[in-house]
């Protein structure tokens, strides 16, 4: 099975079992560096997909929580190759493992280390939240030849026309972005949205998964029948923050 | 009167492509929510940039209230202490004191056409803040500026003056707190109303279509100065120099000039402390390429693709990154790309002030210095420079530095 098969079948068996697929998605190395492998073990224990945050500079699309996580992660000096390392290090989870990074720190990297780099460090996938498609071959190629996914964002505004186009070249899942707006602030969840993850799931080939201010148990029941999974972030990144008990956090959603 | 020089060479390939692209840089980086908005506009800026009737709205504007054409000035001092013939663009004289405001004015009126509720831009020294706030006064827009919470302190009398002129000032203390800060989160108050809002960019920089949306408004200054030139000095210069932040002065100036082969470009970048990386905002010329806030361009970023942090005297250079189209003609060849140092930039501005009775803005002050390097190398040139900017917001600064020096 390619790396991004993993993805599919992981939420495909979750549905088997009734429920919506839980993807987690923390920032490598916040709170702490030190405590990554341990945060990203419980996280994995307790979801069905794990979505790793690189760091970057210039987070536009995130919120005030994943802000406030990239900076500090990055003035503790974590880096995508130490996130890889740590990955390969800590031994694979059996949940597959996406990186979610912004552009940038994928070029530093570079297009012909990148995918074997990331393939050996278990990674199944990508979510790279400025990437449009238009400019995306280069990385789609590079990805192509270690079978990893790049897995593709729309959003309530995306044109009917564009959102098929995106959902016929996705991998892994569809990431259905719930709102106009950065991640991390509560979404609402009015028919309206609802409407749109049912046409987003009539045209896609591969699982819907929805995110960005998914924070609630009530949440989390009203996008069940209209979703394959739901991606909770922010959330999950403060209640780290915290200190709090992940499996317990996460639990309380489901 | 001498004739102008013409190349006889094939003219360079006029950029951007389909795609948006400045050979290899440029394009579109931007979040999904975002790409609806950005095809809006384009198809907005097809339809309307060049059109009649958008073009005689914009040149009305420009005449009436902004005062184009501005002037061009002779500087008889200069010229005498450099040993060249020293000619000034005179943006400094535009409405709201920079060359910013033909931008501007351009985008509001192009953001009423779109149908847009509200402006939302940002700005670093102020300039683009405050001539987003006139222009959405004088045609009836809310606006809200974003404003790192470093420069709102910096630049202070700016601050006031966009309140003054009804605009909301939102300071922005994530990130760098300066100019690059801003963009994120103007970016993201745009994501979250890409529908109703209208993104006026104050630089050549961003996604496509923003760097050449901006270029073609900024276009007048090297179209005015070109005809100015030829009249004037009967010639024109053999090298135009102006400073490059994100670059939207520089680009307008050197535009209309792209194709006269004997006409060089020189584009000053802010040169800081010193070559270190964070010490300085030159991204053409200590950059390597990137993505940054949307386009493919030459930023300054460590190992690890994490975009650095700058510094530089001049709120409105401090910038990480550039507008592609700079990083193209800095790749071919056309243009050549330098920079200043704080003290260089500062010991040009107080000798243009004294010498010249012009109070030039910290950025507009490394074109000067630039040219001054320029002059002595070639004795006897004609330089025009890009007087881009006036400093009076520069005045706290200025008494901290120029005046403090001496007393």
């Amino acid at each position: 099975m390619a790396p991004r098969d993993t993805i599919s079948a992981a939420i495909r068996a979750a549905n088997a079992q009734g429920r919506p697929a839980l993807v987690g998605f923390l920032t490598a190395g916040f709170p702490s560096r030190a405590r990554f492998r341990a945060d990203l073990a419980a996280v994995a224990g307790a979801c069905d997909l794990v979505e790793v945050g690189v760091p970057f500079s210039d987070p536009m699309a995130d919120g005030t929580t994943i802000q406030r996580a990239s900076f500090a992660a990055l003035a503790d000096g974590v880096t995508l190759p130490w996130i890889l390392e740590e990955l390969r290090a800590g031994g694979r989870p059996a949940t597959p493992v996406l990186l979610m990074s912004y552009l940038n720190p994928l070029l530093a990297m570079g297009l012909e280390t990148l995918p074997a780099a990331a393939a050996s460090a278990g990674v199944a996938g990508f979510i790279v939240p400025d990437l449009p498609h238009e400019e995306s071959a280069p990385l789609r190629a590079a990805f192509e030849r270690e079978g990893l996914a790049l897995v593709p964002m729309v959003t309530p505004v995306t044109p009917a026309e564009r959102l098929e186009m995106l959902c016929r070249s996705a991998q892994g899942f569809v990431y259905a972005v719930t709102m106009t707006g950065t991640t991390g602030k509560s979404a609402q969840v009015p028919q309206d949205v609802l409407d749109y993850m049912d046409r987003v799931r009539r045209v896609s080939p591969v699982p819907v998964c929805a995110g960005f201010g998914i924070r609630s148990r009530e949440q989390v029941a009203r996008f069940a029948p209209h979703v394959d999974g739901v991606v909770v972030g922010s959330a999950l990144v403060e209640a780290l923050e915290r200190g709090e008990d992940v499996r317990a956090f996460l639990g309380s959603l489901r | 009167m001498s004739t102008p020089v013409r190349s006889t060479s094939a003219p360079p390939p006029h950029f951007p492509d389909a795609r948006g692209r400045y050979g290899a840089f440029g394009g579109r980086y931007v979040p999904e929510t975002l790409v609806p908005a950005l095809d809006r506009l384009q198809a907005g800026v097809e339809r309307h940039l060049h059109s009649a009737d958008f073009q005689a709205q914009f040149r009305h504007e420009l005449e009436t209230w902004v005062g184009r054409p501005t002037a061009l000035s002779f500087a008889p001092t200069l010229s005498k202490r450099w040993g060249a013939e020293v000619w000034l663009k005179r943006e400094d004289l535009a409405h709201t004191g920079a060359h910013k405001i033909n931008n501007a004015v351009g985008q509001t009126l192009l953001a009423k056409r779109l149908g847009a509720k509200r402006i939302i831009a940002e700005t670093g020294a102020g300039q683009h803040g405050v001539a987003s706030a006139a222009a959405a006064a004088r045609l009836g827009m809310p606006c809200v500026v974003y404003m790192g919470a470093v420069d709102v302190e910096r630049q202070a009398p700016n601050v006031g003056r966009m309140q003054l002129m009804g605009a909301t000032v939102v300071p922005v203390r994530g990130g760098d707190q300066t100019l690059r800060a801003a963009i994120d989160e103007a970016l993201r108050d745009w994501v979250s109303d890409p529908d109703g809002t209208y993104y006026s960019l104050g630089s050549a920089v961003g996604p496509h279509p923003y760097p050449y949306l901006v270029r073609e408004l900024q276009s007048v200054i090297g179209r005015e100065a070109r005809a100015q030139m030829l009249k004037a000095a009967g010639a024109l210069p053999d090298v135009a120099v102006a400073c490059v932040g994100g670059g939207s002065n520089a680009i307008g100036l050197f535009h209309p000039f792209l194709d006269d082969a004997g006409v060089r470009l020189l584009g000053v970048e802010a040169g800081g402390r010193g070559p270190g990386l964070g010490d300085n905002a030159a991204s053409l010329t200590a950059g390597t390429p990137g993505v940054l806030q949307g386009s493919y361009t030459l930023i300054l970023q460590d190992a690890f693709g994490q975009v650095r942090e700058t510094h530089s005297v001049s709120a409105g250079l401090d910038y990480s990154g550039v507008g592609p189209e700079h990083a193209y003609l800095h790749t071919s060849g056309r243009v050549t790309y330098e920079s200043a140092t704080d003290e260089e930039a500062l010991d040009a501005l107080g000798e243009c002030a004294r010498h010249e009775g012009i109070l030039v803005a910290i950025e507009t002050a490394h074109a000067f210095a630039g040219a001054r390097r320029f002059a002595r190398a070639h004795p006897g040139s004609r330089i025009l420079i890009g007087c881009s900017g006036r400093g009076d917001k520069d005045m706290s600064i200025l008494q901290r530095t120029v005046l403090g020096a001496g007393g």
